[in-house]
């Protein structure tokens, strides 16, 4: 199907079904227990899962499959952005031009950077594109104010143009009259599940940019792609010219930012400096590298990972704490806080962190090496009792059983 | 086997996709009728988002306003000695709550980032349901929180923020400020200022790259060359820079003799201990002594600062040791809850969760349009200003004297503060002198004036959300 084979069209599948039962699926407690805290279906997280699954999707392309390592991709999310909400300023509400004006003009600035930086490799290519990064950032900040509002970051107001804005435009982010931050709650007993419009347009644009992806990963051009992460000089004597190729990996991936930036800024029509500083830049290649890198699952359970953290652990504070072990005697009670309230609430990162250590140390593959052994264990188990299975069969199932991880 | 699997999970997906396709179509017509406004309480309990900065450079101003709000809460709830509840002008809150119900809070971290403050307000809002967000200690924050409350349809309660553009041209109906603004502080420091330091005088200003900087030297300019000052540069300096020596030595070279710091919180501190560092209160330039002024003060920022904040100018919203019972009252529970006395930060967000409960208990209603017009009221209005645009709601007894919520742009008007550093101080606490308390006729401005976005700015129409 769609000129994917046979166990490929089983995989997207699978993520499909995945990324739409998102709602229900990340709402697992019932409101009322003490666990509903760890609930994280609600809209604004679950974007964020999306937008940046996307992020991660495009820097995948770039990094797992040429191993070459950027350090600005956060400058086309920050391209993205900006490009949205001017859009919003000048044209109207409708998100659809902003978000192809973020494509077009991202995959632009990305060619512009991808030709200087990708003359150079290994080391020297992260701090080119570090470089870059923090240079559109500064001049986001502070240069080109009038442009993108400094520090305030760039909004809509009453009095912008908005050519295209009719009588009866909702004067939030829509598209084509739907409102993106429009719900739909639904209780079912003690749970309350939220179907958010927003969620489903960026799961859907998820879905499809997935599928991109994994027929970049298929390609002849993706062969390529990973031939030059294998040996690059080799290529170059077998006389095939490496540098067109991964300058149209740099772009896609710059387009795939650029789009990811875009989305934010459709979900929450406001566009701020700080998308385009080092850390968001570095944080998309923790994702990755969390997740596994190279895998086309990983760098998206990477995102939902630190993205989680940053939104439900950091909400943990002492108060909860002393909710949940209000019932042990008070010295067990005041110890057992004194070591866990570092490593919630302010000290997520902290947690973050040291996962991150254990994850590269143990487990160089990501999430996704950690899974595939999981599932190995469970593979070999059937084969050495049962005796006769189909040998291919079970590979499958393994490769789609891997995903529910998140 | 791979035929039979693919055919169930597409069956599966296209199950599950039609009912997104559905839910997503009908959703609209479904929230309009299951819900009147936004969050509306159905329990016995109702819950405030505080979002303050718990990290970056106003940290501390933040951690400060957690734990004003905290009182808030418990005095509301009827815990503790009720603060300012007991001298109030409104006697509408009774501490069992609010409209009976009790009162629960949630917190955020604003990072002092717009982004991250955004992200934080849309979490209280969509996963804890929130009806009001209090707090903020940056108007680049409280003008993008406030932007977000007014689409998601809640009741945004700024804390401490300067900038004139909060309650001027990004002024919105779901948004009010308690806090004094820089026009304010301009038009009440300038007079003294020329008082003290003459009229002829060269000014140098370091500036915050954002909202509340740019108004802030703006209002500073036109203040101070109206009383015959000289601007020599405005340098623009970005938030949470750290180290402002690069900024601070072309200030001698140029000639001025005053350097005014339009800076606020970790930053504010650093910058003044460089200066003074650098030896600038101690040079003569042009026959005179040279000054620093920080327009904007706080207790937190002057303790910091430690020695070095001794004769500076600036000007405050409110001060702890005000006298009237408003404030001793807020001090006295402030005080004994936490060991120190409450920041002008602080006081406001206690202020501003008081006035919203009070405001609902009025309107009888947790819907955001109705607290929008209980906030206005428009029957108060302050004495000895003669302005077709001098009413709202008039209160009194929250330590600032009599208070008028302006309908027109949702600010408060009050008497301003100058403050200086204190020479020789008591205590770690007492590092701060009032001047002069500047009377609200000084400092009153039209809500079309042009530093407030002129005739096009608008509050737009309140909004109860979905």
């Amino acid at each position: 199907m769609l000129g994917l084979s046979a166990k490929d069209t089983g995989f997207l599948l699978f993520v499909t079904f995945l990324t739409l039962a998102t709602p229900i699926l990340l709402q697992p407690f019932p409101e009322s227990s003490s666990l509903a805290q760890f609930n994280a279906g609600y809209p604004d997280l679950m974007q964020r899962f999306a937008i940046f699954g996307i992020f991660a999707i495009g820097f995948n392309i770039l990094f797992g499959l040429t191993g070459y390592l950027s350090f600005g991709h956060a400058a086309f999310l920050g391209v993205g952005s900006y490009s949205v909400v001017w859009t919003y300023k000048l044209l109207s509400f409708n998100v659809l031009p902003g978000l192809i004006l973020a494509i077009v003009l991202s995959g632009i600035f990305a060619l512009f950077i991808g030709f200087v930086s990708l003359r150079r490799s290994g080391i020297y290519f992260s701090i080119l594109t570090l470089a870059f990064a923090q240079m559109s950032y500064n001049l986001a900040y502070s240069v080109l104010t009038p442009l993108t509002n400094g520090e305030t970051g760039l909004q809509v107001y009453g009095s912008d143009p908005q050519y295209l804005m009719g009588e009866g435009s909702p004067d939030v982010p829509n598209l084509f009259g739907l409102v993106m931050q429009d719900s739909m709650k639904v209780p079912v007993g003690d749970w309350v599940f939220t179907f958010n419009v927003g969620y489903y347009f960026t799961a859907v644009i998820a879905i499809f940019v997935f599928y991109i992806s994994l027929r970049i990963f298929r390609s002849p051009f993706g062969l390529i792609l990973r031939a030059i992460k294998t040996n690059r000089t080799r290529l170059n004597y077998a006389g095939i010219n490496t540098r067109p190729y991964m300058l149209a990996a740099f772009v896609i991936s710059g387009m795939y930012a650029g789009l990811a930036g875009g989305l934010l800024a459709a979900m929450d029509p406001l566009a701020g400096a700080e998308r385009m500083q080092w850390t968001a830049s570095g944080e998309v290649v923790l994702m990755t590298i969390l997740g596994g890198a190279g895998t086309l699952m990983g760098p998206v359970l990477g995102a939902g990972f630190i993205k989680y953290f940053e939104n439900i652990f950091s909400k943990i504070n002492e108060t909860v704490l002393h909710d949940w072990f209000g019932a042990l005697p008070e010295p067990v009670r005041d110890f057992l806080i004194g070591i866990i309230s570092p490593f919630v609430g302010d000290g997520w990162q902290l947690t973050l962190g040291l996962l991150f250590m254990l994850v590269v140390i143990f487990l160089p593959g990501g999430i996704m090496e950690g899974a595939k052994r999981i599932g190995s264990l469970f593979r070999r188990k059937p084969s050495q009792g049962g005796g006769s299975p189909a040998p291919k069969a079970p590979v499958e199932a393994a490769e789609t059983s891997n995903q529910p991880a998140e | 086997m791979s035929d039979l699997k693919k055919g169930i999970s597409r069956r599966q997906v296209i199950k599950t996709g039609l009912a997104g396709i559905v839910a997503t179509g009908i959703a609209p017509t479904i929230i309009t009728r299951a819900y009147g406004y936004t969050n509306e309480p159905t329990g016995s309990t109702v819950k405030f988002g505080f979002n303050v900065p718990q990290t970056g450079p106003y940290a501390a101003e933040g951690m400060d306003e957690l734990r004003a709000q905290q009182l808030a809460v418990e005095h509301l709830n009827g815990e503790g000695d009720g603060g300012m509840l007991n001298t109030f002008s409104s006697k509408m809150l009774k501490g069992n709550g609010v409209l009976g119900k009790k009162v629960e809070f949630v917190t955020g971290d604003t990072q002092t980032k717009s982004d991250a403050a955004r992200a934080a307000a849309r979490s209280m809002i969509e996963k804890d349901g929130v009806v009001m967000i209090n707090g903020g200690s940056s108007s680049g924050v409280a003008v993008a929180v406030q932007g977000l409350c007014q689409e998601a349809g809640i009741i945004f309660m700024a804390g401490l923020t300067h900038s004139n553009d909060t309650t001027g041209k990004d002024r919105k109906a779901n948004g009010f400020r308690h806090f004094f603004d820089a026009y304010m502080s301009g038009a009440a420091l300038a007079p003294v200022l020329a008082k003290a330091y003459g009229t002829d005088r060269q000014f140098y200003m370091l500036t915050a790259d954002y909202t509340w900087g740019w108004t802030q030297a703006d209002s500073m300019k036109t203040f101070l060359e109206a009383e015959g000052w000289n601007m020599v540069t405005d340098v623009r300096t970005p938030v949470g820079a750290g180290d402002f020596s690069s900024y601070i030595t072309p200030v001698l070279q140029s000639g001025a003799d005053t350097l005014i710091l339009n800076h606020y919180g970790g930053d504010m501190i650093n910058s003044l201990t460089q200066a003074v560092q650098f030896g600038l209160r101690d040079k003569q330039v042009n026959g005179k002594n040279f000054e620093i002024i920080v327009p904007l003060y706080s207790e937190l920022m002057a303790e910091g600062a430690g020695e070095n904040i001794k004769g500076v100018y600036g000007s405050m919203n409110w001060n702890w040791q005000l006298s009237d019972p408003g404030t001793q009252a807020f001090v006295k529970s402030f005080g004994e809850k936490f060991g120190a006395p409450p920041s002008n930060s602080a006081h406001t967000c206690y202020v501003q969760t008081l006035l919203y409960a009070d405001a609902v208990e009025r309107a009888g209603s947790f819907n955001p349009c109705a607290v929008v017009e209980a906030l206005e009221d428009n029957t108060g209005s302050l004495e000895g200003i003669s302005s077709a645009s001098n009413k709202g709601f008039l209160f009194d007894g929250m330590g600032n004297g009599k208070t008028l919520y302006r309908s027109a742009d949702h600010q408060c008007f009050k008497d301003v503060l100058v403050m200086k550093g204190k020479e020789s101080p008591s205590n770690q606490y007492d590092v701060l002198e009032i001047v002069e308390t500047t009377p609200v006729s000084q400092i009153y401005y039209e809500p079309d004036h042009e530093m407030f976005g002129g005739a096009e700015a608008s509050l737009g129409t309140c909004n109860p959300g979905a």
